[in-house]
């Protein structure tokens, strides 16, 4: 099908062409999906490494005096205890305590904060913390400077150490740093939404073609191949990590997602914070859970799950495991029956199909 | 790549006649679009199905998607190999990975269906 001319495109749309990928629109984004294979791209980032164009995602900055206390009122985790240099996943909530946004924040310096935020989120992330924001701080939108490239897998490491004088061992897991990759500015950070060791790095969008296909070619060594959007879902599903507009969205609160981690109560006021204290008060009525399908069939999104032939849940990401060779899923069921080991029932097109909830992550890479 | 010898429907079936018996399949174009594909689920023999109706379905690792009968009949045999390696539809989806063998009720049916020709052709449009 022709591409409307409405999807937006990265700067590496045309090398995604010329290598064969496979695009689609992912929300309103021209993507690759996949270039060999979903099955072949997911184990190339399990067993070696794997290079990504996450170019979609977008990217907020908050400068100023109060650059912190503004990011700390909009965003649940406590981003004025982190050190400069080290990031973290958090929440942008509404007041109500449904997601507007999940985000990493990285901290660049005392009055710098570098958010990282869903591309079909962007602008209402932005306009979300301007409205909030009655601080002494700037808010940028400024994902047109940025290309980010994620180089995911137990050789990510290797590869990017042969582009980068920077020494990537001493960035310890969600840190970051700033330096140069193949001789542009880039910041490095240590995160990754595959489950796997690996970098996640942000440069010049000029630079973008030719950063890419410098990380190829010192990847070449170890096997490096292009991934899609594809291999990064089942990643990140097997890693049991959330993405938004399945596990969470503005009608899910972070404790009901599994995510009170990334809810720091004791760090003053923020937006949401009352609706979560009401909610952790009164106690929330459903939770998400993994599961794993016994009988045939793979459970997709949206599927009804029945607990003792009584419907009382839904499928937020369902798919074969390439690692396990099992299809797994996550769904929200009512927090009496929120444990594993629970059977399960999910409704795949009409006929109910065997499955039993299991612990999260469905992997765990050996460290 | 599409033999003269399979009629076509323009959601990406073929189907092969050997006097009375059809057998079906999906095309090499339906199975690039799809990706890896892991999961095939058949209609048992004796079912009668119904052309353009429902006649099963097709999972990748992506998305799920129907398979439409290109003929009306009773199926009178699903290929066995696919239960276990449904990953030869991506390999072989003309032959070895043919999905079901139908006795046609009407097959006048057939001369309703694409030839290879008109078949390319729309799929070059489609892209």
């Amino acid at each position: 099908m022709a591409a409307a001319s409405s999807l937006r495109a990265t700067p590496l749309n045309s090398i995604h062409r010329a290598l064969g990928a496979k695009l689609v629109d992912f929300g309103g984004w021209e993507m690759p999906v996949q270039y060999s294979g979903i099955i072949e791209e997911h184990q190339t980032v399990r067993r070696a490494v794997g290079l990504f164009d996450v170019s979609h995602m977008g990217e907020i900055e908050i400068r100023g005096a109060e650059a912190g206390q503004l990011t700390d009122f909009v965003a649940t985790n406590h981003a004025r205890k982190l050190k400069i240099g080290q990031a973290h996943y958090s929440g942008l909530l509404y007041s109500h305590g449904g997601f507007v946004d999940d985000i990493l924040v990285h901290k660049v310096a005392e009055d710098h904060y570098f958010l990282c935020v869903n591309a079909s989120n962007q602008e209402k992330d932005f306009d979300h913390i301007r409205e909030l924001n009655r601080f002494e701080a700037q808010v940028e939108l400024s994902s047109e400077r940025y290309v980010q490239l994620a180089i995911q897998g137990p050789k990510g490491p290797a590869v990017l150490q042969k582009l980068t004088s920077v020494d990537l061992s001493s960035i310890r897991y969600y840190w970051f740093a700033d330096g140069t990759v193949a001789g542009t500015p880039a910041r490095i950070a240590h995160t990754g939404y595959t489950g796997e060791d690996g970098f996640e790095i942000y440069i010049a969008p000029e630079e973008a073609e030719r950063i890419w296909n410098e990380v190829l070619a010192a990847g070449a060594e170890f096997g490096i191949k292009p991934c899609g959007l594809g291999a990064r879902n089942t990643l990140r599903l097997e890693a049991g990590m959330a993405l938004y507009g399945h596990e969470i969205d503005a009608s899910i609160s972070p404790l009901e997602a599994g995510l009170d981690w990334i809810v720091k109560f004791d760090k003053g006021d923020f937006v949401g914070r009352d609706a979560l204290v009401r909610l952790r008060a009164s106690g929330v009525k459903r939770q998400l859970l993994g599961f794993e399908m016994c009988g045939r069939g793979i459970a997709r999104d949206g599927y009804e799950v029945y607990v003792d032939r009584v419907a009382a849940g839904w499928v937020t990401s369902g798919s074969p495991s390439p690692t396990l060779n099992k299809n797994i899923g996550l769904c929200y069921l009512p927090v009496d029956r929120a444990a594993a080991g629970v059977a399960i029932q999910i409704m795949i097109r009409n006929q109910p199909v065997d499955a039993v909830t299991v612990e999260t992550p469905f992997y765990k890479r050996a460290k | 790549m599409y033999s003269e010898q399979f009629r076509y429907t323009k959601e990406h079936e073929w189907v092969r006649m050997d006097g009375d018996i059809g057998t079906i399949g999906i095309t090499d174009h339906a199975q690039q679009e799809l990706g890896d594909i892991v999961y095939v689920d058949l209609p048992k023999v004796g079912t009668k199905i119904t052309q353009g109706a429902t006649a099963g379905s097709v999972e990748s690792v992506k998305a799920v998607s129907d398979i439409y009968a290109p003929v009306s009949g009773e199926v009178t045999e699903i290929n066995p190999i696919l239960t276990d390696a449904p990953e030869k539809l991506n390999q072989d989806p003309h032959g070895e990975a043919w999905l079901m063998k139908v006795k046609l009720s009407a097959p006048s049916e057939v001369a309703k269906l694409l030839s290879a020709a008109e078949y390319q052709k729309y799929i070059e449009a489609e892209k």
